[in-house]
């Protein structure tokens, strides 16, 4: 086999190593008995190790990739120069949650995809280095508001306050604008608090960026529902809002509809995971409860459903299983997710298809009967369809099932607005490229256009959308 | 953060509190509720908005209580602030001319029922209410319905006001009577709405009735509120919180109303022991 020296290991060329710095975690057996999150990142050492691994590129193919365009290999260079502040402030400038991301993106699908490094070896660890930039900075406890144009007079309001709605806040305060966002629930950040786990992503970090928001200017306004608490024709009416940004998220959790789903002890994602991580349910004396169960099953391969499967074990599980319908390699989870779940122990029955909850004699949880699958043809999204194998049932013992196979669009805003067009799916029909709606002045992004999909998404909409409520504001007065 | 203007004992356990709410006054309708938390690591708790004043900015709600953060909310006093408070959530009653009306309650049932009853009287209805309780002093609301309702029947499971009995003898005196009505609101404990819609379905009569599910957020989200009805799943927070009686699976929704009913017992323990010490 032919060796590249260059990114071998060299003689000529040290370009270092061919492997990235790995990021030290607590162990699985730990871990698995606290909240804590699992990657502790790295220290000024290791991330200097793995900065200098970036080979530069001209080209940067790995900015192209990023849906928010961070500046990579400049932010890169900084940290292998040490700079580490100034690292972080080039990464804000693109990116306005760069802790959060540096968590939570999907670098390996993005960035990290396209890194030259990554076809001889392991890509540059940009997640890695983005997430101890961001920390570094927070560890600091200094850190720069990015610089705010002068006011303009402009006020913009934004209904949600997750990774969409804080993105285009952030944008549109930068540029002047007086940016006011509504939050239905009592806790900001949407799905990055009452969704992803505090083990990987912990509400410390959502509270300090949202903290840098306001500190931005941007202000914060809990328990309003637009479209209930105010409808849009109110909001946008006159002594209103200019221009309304929607980033409610893909709300409604979606069933499998199969019997026994009314059982107690069927939860959907969304509830198992609110109770836990919005409400606090895992602390002892929270007034919320939650069902902990000792043989958990969590249905579905997605992040969520890693994330279900993972607080199981953490709310004591005994046993926490993956029922997933498709093969592993057909699981849309991150790498990172799957490897995570599975070092702590959860249990991956996949080609299995729930087909009915079976209850005791009281209405709770004692199983679930599932199909056998075998993979057939591939289907419109590409991955192979699932096919039963008849005669193939079999169950699963289990207290608790917690059904984690996706949300369909809240329908609050829509149903109350009337001129704003939806899809036949319920989603809001808006311009990818540029957030515009049906209705002048409102714009929309996130999963609450697309369906369900990444926090960076939803960043990236949100960004574009601001600037195109900044282009059209340009035009009147 | 809101306000406590008013807050005053209607009966044992059951209060009515008047909150500073200027928004969801303006913008709520009868049938909606609201969620709100008493402190800042309480529950969330669904209540209907039993009466609002846009004008003023308040509206008021209507608490039992039942469970630890009833008990919690209780303990709060006029001049105090509620940590926090959502809506107008869920959908309107759909309010018309059906003709003879009848509002049937049990116990704190009346708190939901009474705007909508009282749309429905300005609506152009006649509207006849029968409100149920276990006995004389439990019933509330009664003076103020009085006052526009066409006609007030009770019934006290020991007599001691109205007929002795339930809210569906008293029904089915009016059926015997040959009453007739074209609409039926029947709000109260679950199995008091699963029965006495039975009846007055089995008269022949539409009747809507207005679920109290377990819920956490009150948009959707959660789906904790989740009901069958015609078969199909709907979320009473964002579906509901009425719908037509004809069509529920009342099995499995009374079901999961009693998911957590050990954990509700321990912390109503714990809670009153905190309130017998205080």
């Amino acid at each position: 086999m032919p060796t590249d020296e260059r990114l071998t290991g060299s003689r000529r060329e040290p370009l270092g190593p061919v492997s990235r710095v790995p990021m030290r975690e607590q162990e699985p057996a730990v871990r698995t008995s606290n909240f804590a999150e699992v990657p502790f990142g790295y220290s000024d050492e290791e991330a200097r190790i793995e900065a200098n691994r970036c080979l530069g590129c001209r080209k940067a193919p790995c900015v192209a990739a990023c849906p928010v365009a961070v500046p990579i290999p400049t932010f890169i260079s900084q940290i292998s120069d040490g700079a580490f502040a100034a690292a972080a402030r080039t990464i804000r400038q693109a990116n306005s949650l760069p802790a959060i991301c540096g968590r939570v993106c999907p670098q390996e699908d993005q960035c990290e995809k396209e890194c030259l490094r990554g076809r001889r070896g392991e890509a540059l660890a940009i997640g890695h280095l983005e997430r101890f930039a961001a920390d570094w900075e927070r560890r600091g406890g200094r850190i720069e508001a990015p610089a705010r144009k002068p006011e303009t007079g402009r006020r913009i309001a934004v209904a949600g306050s997750g990774p969409a709605g804080l993105t285009a806040a952030s944008e549109l305060a930068k540029e002047g604008c007086s940016v006011v966002v509504f939050e239905a629930l009592h806790e900001l950040g949407g799905v990055l608090t009452y969704g992803i786990p505090e083990f990987r992503l912990p509400k410390a970090i959502v509270r300090q960026e949202i903290a840098d928001l306001e500190a931005l200017g941007v202000k914060f306004v809990r328990n309003f529902v637009v479209g209930r608490t105010e409808t849009v024709d109110r909001l946008l009416g006159p002594d209103g809002f200019e221009a309304l940004f929607i980033g409610t998220g893909a709300g409604l959790p979606a069933f499998l509809g199969i019997p026994g789903e009314s059982a107690i002890g069927v939860y959907s994602a969304n509830e198992y995971l609110t109770r836990s991580n919005l409400m606090k349910a895992y602390q002892a004396g929270a007034s919320t409860p939650i069902l902990c169960g000792r043989r958990v099953v969590t249905v579905g391969g997605g992040n969520v459903a890693m994330d279900a499967a993972r607080t199981a074990l953490r709310l004591g599980a005994e046993v926490s299983t993956i029922v997933y319908r498709r093969g592993e390699a057909e699981m849309p989870a991150r790498a990172e997710e799957v490897r995570h779940a599975r070092e702590e122990g959860v249990v991956f029955r996949t080609l299995a298809n729930p087909v009915a909850v079976i209850e005791d004699g009281e209405g709770f949880v004692r199983g679930l009967t599932c199909l056998q699958m075998e993979l057939g043809e591939p289907d419109a999204s590409g991955r192979r369809s699932p096919k039963p194998v008849p005669g193939s049932e079999f169950e699963v013992d289990c207290d608790i099932v917690v059904v984690a196979i996706g949300n369909r669009p809240n329908p609050l805003i829509s149903s109350t607005t009337p001129d704003i067009r939806v899809s036949a799916k319920g989603t809001i029909l808006a311009n990818p490229a540029d957030g515009r709606t049906s209705r002048p002045r409102v714009y929309a992004g996130g999963d609450i256009v697309t369906g369900a999909a990444t926090v960076i998404r939803a960043m990236g909409a949100g960004k574009a959308a601001a600037r195109s409520i900044l282009e059209d504001l340009a035009g009147t007065r | 953060m809101s306000q406590i203007l008013r807050k005053e004992k209607l009966a044992p356990d059951i209060f009515r509190m008047r909150l500073s709410a200027p928004l969801i006054a303006a913008s709520r309708h009868p049938g909606q509720f609201v969620i709100l938390r008493a402190t800042p690591d309480g529950e969330r708790i669904p209540l209907t908005i039993a009466d609002a004043c846009s004008e003023a900015g308040w509206i008021e709600v209507i608490v039992q209580v039942a469970g630890a953060g009833t008990m919690r909310l209780s303990r709060l006093r006029q001049g105090d602030s509620v940590a926090d408070l959502v809506g107008p959530l869920g959908q309107p009653t759909r309010i018309k001319r059906y003709g003879r009306c009848i509002g049937i309650a049990g116990g704190v049932g009346i708190a939901p029922l009474y705007p909508i009853a009282q749309a429905l009287k300005a609506a152009g209805n006649s509207v006849t209410i029968i409100l149920g309780a276990r006995s004389r002093d439990k019933i509330i609301l009664r003076s103020e319905i009085e006052g526009w309702a066409d006609e007030v029947l009770l019934a006290t499971e020991d007599g001691s006001a109205g007929r002795k009995g339930l809210v569906s003898d008293v029904f089915l005196d009016l059926a015997r009577q040959g009453r007739t009505f074209e609409r039926a609101v029947v709000i109260g404990p679950a199995a008091m709405m699963r029965a006495v819609s039975k009846l007055t379905l089995g008269q022949g009569i539409p009747t809507v009735v207005s679920l109290n599910p377990i819920m956490i957020d009150g948009t959707g989200l959660c789906g904790g509120c989740r009901v069958e009805v015609d078969g199909k799943i709907k979320f009473a927070c964002v579906d509901g919180p009425e719908f037509e009686a004809e069509g529920i699976d009342w099995e499995p929704f009374m079901r999961r109303l009693r998911s957590y009913q050990d954990f509700e017992r321990q912390t109503r323990e714990r809670e009153s022991c905190r309130l017998m010490n205080a």
